[in-house]
């Protein structure tokens, strides 16, 4: 049986006073890629910040890989073993491709070899690397961030949008690394609209409406209802 | 936690050596507020020195004030460019999701504008000499003066720094914070390097010894306190 990654029971997290997760019950496996399914302002960004231990848990009880997410102690645990991708790139505008690669990975204590593996896998690399990211385009400053997340190597995915503003290759590309990833025992959990691409990657699709984990499907039925 | 210092510190440094903003804004502020300082004091005004009787130009006698009130005012640009750059782009939430140790962090940006003033320091105050030409009684107290105040306004720059660091106000937050709690800095440098330029150096050194102790107490306040004020940022 695989082992539990996250647990979350009636959890309430507020953006001010705002319960952006109202209540949510919400349960991963290793080795599952579950598709957050939901209209805009469902919760599926927050909750995927509450799975990286960036969102408070006001109420209820959660955990990633068995840490208490209602503890700061516990969240930064949680946050050394995830990769977010959000709709922010998270990226020195001022610095190269290559600087904010090598800076962020450092920073997780991976080497300069997996740094540049990733640019060349993501295609950020060659002479896109001596190139200040305040330069690139939209898909070039995605591609960035992605190799970030693939130099990082998180036990744990997660990924808003991750297709958003990039090209029919790269969206290719996210794919064959979520396959990737979850083939070498990683996790992950995907927020998205595009349920015709993801549906065929996810193991299972989450509804969330109104701050709550409300449905539970099994593969290729997201699209359906 | 120095590892993560230094790579913090790097990164800092490179984002100011790309963008220039050092080299193309804060150092000439601070040379244009000592010379629009110079204008505002009439030169041939002159004063009574407390020791010999010999007398000194007023401008000369104020020159160890402007010179920090310069250096002051130049600080508040330098920690409000490196705050800005974590408040964009989702950039302190990747700090927080990177596991830094928050007193690394801390230190890595403290650090990064302690480099930061000294370079600033050299040039405004070789524009002080220049301008107002003070003479100088005591070198070693004045690199300690230097030295100490520096390391006092930078870790008490960076922990209020941060305090702002994610907020719409904090362009305008960071200085009503930071200038009322470097205020007896300022008065203890100017102080300690009106000994080190006119003597005598024995009333010097125990500004010398405030500042320090300053430094200490911010350095021991950021270290325990800088993983809060990140989470809250």
């Amino acid at each position: 049986m695989s082992k539990p990654v996250v647990r979350l029971r009636g959890v309430v997290s507020l953006i001010g006073r705002f319960p952006a997760l109202a209540g949510a019950d919400f349960a991963v496996s290793e080795g599952e890629v579950v598709l957050l399914q939901g209209p805009n302002g469902a919760g599926k960004s927050t909750l995927l910040r509450v799975c990286a231990g960036l969102a408070s848990v006001h109420n209820g009880t959660g955990e990633v890989f068995g840490f208490d997410l209602t503890t700061r102690s516990g969240q930064r645990e949680v946050r050394r073993r995830v990769g977010l991708l959000s709709h922010a790139t998270a990226l020195y505008d001022e610095l190269t491709v290559e600087d904010n690669v090598r800076f962020w990975a450092a920073a997780a204590n991976a080497d300069v070899g997996a740094a540049d593996a990733a640019m060349d896998r993501l295609g950020v690399g060659g002479r896109l690397r001596s190139i200040r990211v305040a330069g690139l385009s939209a898909g070039q400053r995605r591609r960035t961030s992605l190799a970030v997340l693939v130099a990082r190597r998180p036990m744990l995915w997660l990924l808003d949008e991750p297709h958003a503003g990039l090209d029919a290759e790269g969206r290719d590309l996210i794919d064959e690394l979520v396959h990737q990833a979850v083939g070498q025992g990683a996790t992950a959990i995907v927020a998205s609209h595009e349920l015709d691409r993801v549906d065929s990657l996810a193991t299972r699709t989450v509804h969330v409406v109104g701050g709550q984990a409300m449905e539970v499907r099994g593969p290729g039925q997201a699209g359906a209802g | 936690m120095i590892e993560h210092a230094r790579l913090i510190a790097a990164k800092d440094l490179k984002i100011e050596w790309s963008s220039r903003v050092l080299t193309a804004q804060v150092i000439p502020f601070g040379v244009l507020v000592l010379v629009l300082f110079g204008f505002g004091i009439p030169p041939d005004r002159r004063v009574l020195a407390s020791e010999g009787g010999a007398s000194r130009s007023l401008l000369e006698q104020a020159s160890p004030g402007l010179f920090w009130l310069a250096v002051l005012f130049s600080l508040l640009l330098a920690l409000n460019r490196s705050f800005a750059v974590e408040a964009a782009d989702g950039n302190l939430d990747a700090l927080r999701l990177a596991g830094f140790d928050p007193a690394g962090v801390f230190l890595g940006k403290s650090g990064a504008i302690v480099c930061e003033l000294l370079v600033l320091e050299l040039v405004v105050g070789t524009g002080a000499f220049l301008l107002y030409g003070p003479p100088l009684h005591d070198a070693l107290q004045l690199c300690a003066v230097v030295v100490t105040t520096t390391l006092a306004m930078s870790f008490a720059g960076t922990l209020y720094g941060a305090l702002g660091a994610g907020l719409r106000l904090r362009d305008t937050l960071v200085p009503l914070l930071v200038l009322p709690v470097l205020a007896p800095v300022l008065l203890a440098a100017t102080r300690a390097t009106e000994s080190a330029l006119f003597g005598p150096s024995s009333e010097g050194w125990a500004w010398v010894g405030f500042l320090g102790a300053f430094a200490l107490l911010y350095l021991g306040a950021g270290i325990l306190s800088f993983g809060s004020l990140l989470e809250e940022s």
